[in-house]
C-alpha cells in the first residue's frame, strides 16, 4: 500500500491541481499533514541516530599513573599533576594520614586554575571566587555551575596511583 | 472555479484541521525531546538515550496515524 499516495484512479497531478476551489483547500492540507509527518520522521532519525552513537561508541578507557609517593606529601599538603593527558592539570590534597583527594584544576565557570586553600580548607578559583568542596569537589559558593571532576585515586603500598575520572 | 460545498466537505475540513492541530502539538514535544535527549548525551548521560528513542517512535507513530486518517478523510470527503 502506497504510504502518500491516495489510491484514486485520478493521476496525480489532477488531485495535486485541482481546479475546483474546496479541493484546492484539501490539497494544500494534505501537503501540509505530509510535510509534517516526514519531519516528525526525520526527529525520529535523530533520537534514533542519538540512540546508536551512545550504544556504539566507546567511551575511551583511563590509563593508571602514578601521581605521588606518600611520604612526600603532608596532612594539608597538595601535589599538582596532569591526568589523563598532560594537558589535564590536577591537583592533589592529602586531607589526613590515610585520605587524598584529586580534582581538575580546571574551575567550571570559565577554566581559571583552582587551588587549595588551607585556611577555608576549601579549593578556591581566583578569578571570580568560585568555591568547591574539598570533599568531593561541589560548588560551595561563586559562580561555577558544576562540580569540579573527580580524580580517582588508588593506593598501591607507598604509591598513590590515578586510575580514573568522575564527572567529566 | 467554485463548487458547491456540501457539509460533509466541510465536516472533512473541520476534522483535518483538528487532526492538524494534534500533529503540530506532537512535533513540538518531539522536537523538544530531540534537544533535550541531544543535551542528556552530550553532557555524558546516556540513560535517557532509549527511553526517549522509543518515545519519539511513538510520537512518529500517532503523526503517521494522523496522516492516514487526514488521507481517508480527504478521500472520502471527494467522493
Amino acid at each position: 500500500m502506497p504510504l502518500f499516495r491516495s489510491r484514486s484512479k485520478e493521476p496525480l497531478w489532477k488531485e495535486e491541481f485541482s481546479v475546483f476551489t474546496s479541493d484546492e483547500r484539501y490539497v494544500t492540507r494534505r501537503q501540509f499533514t505530509k510535510f509534517l509527518t516526514l519531519a516528525s520522521l526525520g526527529m525520529f532519525v535523530g533520537n534514533l541516530w542519538i540512540l546508536a552513537k551512545s550504544r556504539f561508541t566507546k567511551t575511551p578507557g583511563f590509563p593508571t599513573v602514578e601521581v605521588a609517593d606518600i611520604s612526600e606529601i603532608p596532612v594539608r599538603g597538595v601535589k599538582l599533576f596532569t591526568y589523563p593527558t598532560a594537558q589535564d592539570h590536577c591537583i592533589m590534597i592529602r586531607t589526613s594520614e590515610e585520605e587524598y583527594v584529586g580534582y581538575s584544576q580546571k574551575c567550571t565557570h570559565l577554566s581559571c586554575a583552582v587551588y587549595y586553600s588551607a585556611k577555608k580548607d576549601c579549593l578556591e578559583c581566583p578569578c571570580h571566587q568560585g568555591f568547591f568542596s574539598v570533599k568531593d569537589g561541589s560548588v560551595l559558593q561563586g559562580p561555577p555551575p558544576r562540580p569540579l571532576p573527580q580524580i580517582t585515586l588508588e593506593r598501591h603500598g607507598a604509591k598513590l596511583l590515578a586510575v580514573g575520572v568522575k564527572g567529566s | 472555479m467554485a463548487n458547491p460545498e456540501p457539509s460533509k466537505q466541510r465536516r472533512g475540513l473541520v476534522a483535518i484541521d483538528g487532526a492538524m492541530a494534534l500533529i503540530v502539538i506532537l512535533l513540538i514535544v518531539q522536537i523538544w525531546l530531540l534537544s533535550a535527549t541531544l543535551e542528556t548525551y552530550l553532557a555524558g548521560h546516556a540513560g535517557p538515550v532509549l527511553p526517549a528513542a522509543i518515545f519519539s517512535g511513538l510520537i512518529f507513530s500517532g503523526c503517521l496515524a494522523l496522516n492516514f486518517f487526514v488521507q481517508r478523510v480527504d478521500k472520502d470527503s471527494r467522493r
